[in-house]
């Protein structure tokens, strides 16, 4: 149950055009990259129609994966954007939280500006379910270059590249491996792809 | 294939048939109608609204119909349907001191405000069969008398709370989220909140037990039966737009305030402690149940030491819900035979390594005597 | 089922019965799973007009993941016709609509009680276990709050006492189904009560498996390719059960067997566990001893999804 809240000054884009089917669609996407990290899986949206900055395949994913039970942090240029902030509060109701560590999901529209990774929530000793999940835009995904991932959901060994990246990100994607089972999981979104990168898969820096 | 393990889709319809043939019985004997169910019946549609979850007379005649009156079966029936219904929102917390009291006694004090008022109880009548009933008998009025809907009704444990000797009830935070064992996996430890839900919808049966078991001295708690009250109460919910809470109706429930004796802790000084116990309709031994496992279950915030099954929060909470125990229990009428063969494989091999070990042994005993 | 119990249906209820707020919880659950192999995730099981321990958990695995372009099988005890397996492929096809299937490979997503299919699954398939107690370590601890210590710390311990004890008194280890794995050298794993026959192909299996403990409120995951080790010493390695004859009806070797007693004097038949393989082998042309047997032929062998 979503509410228009109070003081909405125009009505957002609208949201999914077939919320259950298409949801499972976006939901299946996302379960298939993360259950084979690398590969890239196909996702049109193309009947989307998201807020500047918020490329359209990461609302997608939001509105597929968000609602008032996750708290949501944003990059500076989607938080500072009310377009997207009310849209995405309108469609999944999720709270904006300032800080990283709070955040059961992240949405990077600019990854080469993130903050590190070390800042979000890795889980618990217990629980190491309760980490955030980070939803990245990429302008270009591929399997050309890029380090060499092996792991759970990869047969022998794969590579991924996105772009545009942070300097340190593989360095810092790479410790974050290394508090295995704890960690964050990540998802990258490009025009109409996506790839997983779970906490599970070892990265190799020494390009193939 | 071999016929022995076959289903089909034809026979479990047809067991389905039969049941409902059954369920409606003679078809010369008039159909049971929801509201005699829900009139007539009263007690046991309380017990369903409580422990299915969902205030609703009418679903729950309907699922104590559907369920022949077996009240686990509805209650399970209540649950699947409720687990369907969008949610709105939390509603404000009741007040029972408000409440209209249809029933209110107490066992700590003679008189007090409010007076003792019996109400409708089967407290103190002889358990005679009344063969009037079977006869379809006519009914005596009650008598009416003056009501002053006015009346203040102060609650037990306030007038103990005044002078010092209760605990106070607990500050909750305006904004303090209260959990939800519908929405969320139950962890441990588990705060009061969440045992409470969990107390609300778990068996009368088990609850009675475990209540019974403190009295008899697995973790005795010394209780009194500070108050019972029974009536209605009103439900509010608070509408953001329009920035104030507005009646959505009114439900009966009924409370239990046990108080119970309490020498003190390390961290906690010498008082009367309460065990809470409240449930839809009217459900006194349920309340009174809940309210004395429920103190049973306060040992870890009161500084004593669990040593008794009722103070087994674990135990407690992870057993007390009838929907997941008949499910579980009633699984094994499931086949089995995959494992059952596995196990079998095993106990034969083992049994003939046994008898041909103790053979061995025989002969060897034999041979050197 | 016809459409028309469909429309009625749908009328009434969501798409594969739960409400998107309910299939988004499990999903991110099902998220969580993938990222952390054999850890249980916990989630906020609903009530399902199924009882607890007949496939709640499988149920809402499944229904949080199926599209309509999906094909189902459904099975228990490796056989279609199973009565739950019928009563919960009915479910589906009357929450969803989609296709259902007897046949192992037209399948994209197989629900599963005690069995893994003896065909191959492929990387098109994702296989769903019903699970009645997700926790591997709870016979020997009964206490959530511990064994949850135990699996943050790795300590495992106690779970190797317990298999080593029973080679000191049995001479091995007595666990025949429900046998202990380990996950992405991480995680001690109840496979659910799968014969241990069946754990070697949860190994690099191409298929993503998914399992669902309603009741217990937990789901946890294998992706594919992943290792998945059965708990064993260097001198007791793990064994599966063999069987001393072939499939009565088939002729199949090297796969599970169902005893099926034919007289009160001792006299038995063995057969495929995994009724749709043992199928197409017949339909093959492969015949056991007994396949003239009149008890295998279907008088009423039930009408097929």
């Amino acid at each position: 149950m979503t509410t228009a809240p109070l003081g909405l000054t125009k009505a957002p884009a609208p949201g999914l055009a077939n919320p259950v089917h298409d949801a499972q669609c976006i939901f299946k996407a996302a379960m298939n990259a993360l259950a084979r990290p690398g590969t890239l899986q196909t996702l049109h949206v193309t009947n989307l129609t998201a807020p500047h900055p918020l490329p359209r395949t990461m609302a997608a994913l939001a509105l597929a994966l968000l609602d008032y039970d996750t708290p949501v942090y944003l990059d500076t240029p989607l938080a500072k954007s009310r377009d997207v902030v009310d849209y995405l509060r309108f469609h999944t109701g999720a709270p904006v939280v300032d800080m990283q560590a709070d955040a059961a999901f992240a949405l990077i529209s600019t990854p080469e500006k993130m903050p590190p990774l070390s800042g979000f929530n890795v889980g618990t000793d217990e629980y190491p379910d309760r980490s955030t999940t980070l939803i990245m835009a990429a302008e270009t995904l591929t399997n050309e270059a890029g380090p060499l991932l092996s792991g759970p959901g990869i047969k022998t060994t794969t590579q991924l590249n996105a772009a545009p990246l942070a300097p340190g990100f593989w360095h810092q994607m790479s410790a974050n491996q290394t508090l295995y089972p704890l960690g964050v999981d990540v998802l990258f979104a490009s025009v109409d792809q996506i790839a997983g990168l779970p906490r599970s898969t070892t990265i190799s820096l020494k390009e193939a | 294939m071999y016929v022995a393990v076959k289903g089909g889709e034809k026979a479990i319809r047809n067991a389905h048939k039969l049941m409902e043939r059954d369920r409606r019985g003679d078809r010369t004997v008039p159909e049971l109608e929801l509201k005699q169910i829900a009139e007539q019946l009263y007690l046991s549609v309380s017990r369903v609204m409580s422990e299915g979850s969902l205030y609703d007379l009418e679903l729950a005649a309907l699922a104590i119909k559907q369920a022949r009156g077996d009240l686990i079966e509805a209650i399970f029936l209540l649950r699947a349907y409720r687990t369907t219904l969008p949610r709105f929102g939390y509603s404000e917390p009741i007040d029972t001191a408000a409440m209209l009291v249809r029933r209110r006694i107490s066992a700590t004090y003679k008189d007090l405000p409010g007076g003792q008022l019996l109400g409708p109880t089967y407290d103190y009548t002889h358990r005679l069969l009344d063969f009037k009933l079977a006869a379809d008998g006519e009914l005596p009025e009650p008598e009416k008398g003056a009501y002053d809907p006015d009346a203040d009704i102060p609650r037990v444990t306030d007038l103990l709370n005044a002078e010092g000797m209760m605990e106070p009830d607990p500050e909750t935070p305006q904004d303090a989220e209260i959990g939800d064992l519908t929405r969320e996996p139950l962890a441990f430890p588990a705060d009061r909140d969440v045992r409470l839900q969990n107390l609300a919808r778990g068996d009368e049966g088990f609850l009675l037990a475990l209540g019974y078991s403190t009295q008899r001295g697995f973790g005795g708690s010394h209780p009194f039966a500070g108050e019972i009250r029974h009536g209605e109460v009103e439900v509010e919910f608070f509408v953001e737009e329009l920035g104030f809470a507005v009646p959505l109706g009114t439900m009966t429930v009924t409370e239990c305030q046990m108080i119970n004796q309490f020498k003190g802790s390390t961290v906690a000084p010498p008082q009367f402690t309460r065990g809470y116990g409240l449930a839809p309709g009217q459900s006194e031994r349920k309340v009174m149940s809940m309210a004395l496992v429920d103190r049973a279950l306060r040992c870890r915030e009161l500084g004593e030491e669990a040593t008794a099954p009722a103070q087994d929060e674990e135990f407690v909470l992870s057993h007390s819900d009838n929907v997941q125990a008949t499910g579980f229990v009633e699984h094994l009428k499931l086949p089995h035979y995959v494992d059952f063969q596995a196990e079998l494989e095993l106990v034969r091999r083992m049994n003939k390594d046994w008898h041909s070990k103790e053979a061995n042994t025989a002969q060897a005993e034999e041979a050197a005597q | 089922m016809t459409g028309q119990d469909t429309d009625m249906f749908s009328e009434h209820y969501n798409f594969a019965y739960l409400d998107e707020q309910t299939k988004r919880m499990i999903r991110r659950a099902i998220l969580k799973a993938i990222a952390v192999p054999g850890y249980q995730v916990p989630f906020a099981s609903r009530e399902m007009p199924m009882p607890y321990g007949w496939g709640t958990g499988g149920v809402q695995v499944t229904a949080a993941v199926i599209g309509s372009d999906d094909v189902l099988k459904m099975i228990d005890q490796g056989s279609d016709d199973t009565t739950n397996a019928v009563a919960l492929r009915g479910f589906f096809i009357k929450t969803t609509g989609v296709k259902a299937t007897t046949k192992t490979s037209q399948a994209t997503i197989i629900q599963t009680r005690h069995r893994i299919p003896e065909e191959p699954l492929t990387e098109n398939q994702t296989l769903v276990y019903q699970v009645p107690i997700p926790e591997p370590l709870r016979k020997l601890e009964p206490r959530e709050t511990e064994t949850r210590k135990m699996h943050a710390l790795e300590e495992y311990g106690l779970m190797h006492v317990k298999l080593y004890e029973d080679i000191a008194k049995y001479g091995e280890i007595a666990t025949t189904y429900a046998y202990p794995v380990l996950v992405n050298d991480r995680y001690v794993m109840d496979p659910s009560p799968i014969p241990k026959f069946d754990n070697p192909k949860m190994h690099e299996m191409a298929a993503l498996q998914l399992f669902g403990a309603g009741r217990e409120k937990r789901i946890y995951a294998v992706p594919p390719y992943t290792k998945v080790e059965s708990l064993d010493f260097q001198d007791y390695p793990f064994e599966i059960q063999r069987f001393e004859e072939p499939c009565a009806l088939c002729g199949a070797e090297n796969v599970y067997l169902d005893e099926v007693i034919l007289d009160d004097k001792g006299g038995r038949m063995y057969v495929c566990s995994d009724s749709d393989y043992c199928e197409e082998r017949r339909e093959q042309g492969h015949l056991g001893h007994m396949a003239a047997n009149p008890i295998a032929e279907p008088e009423n062998s039930g009408p097929r999804a």
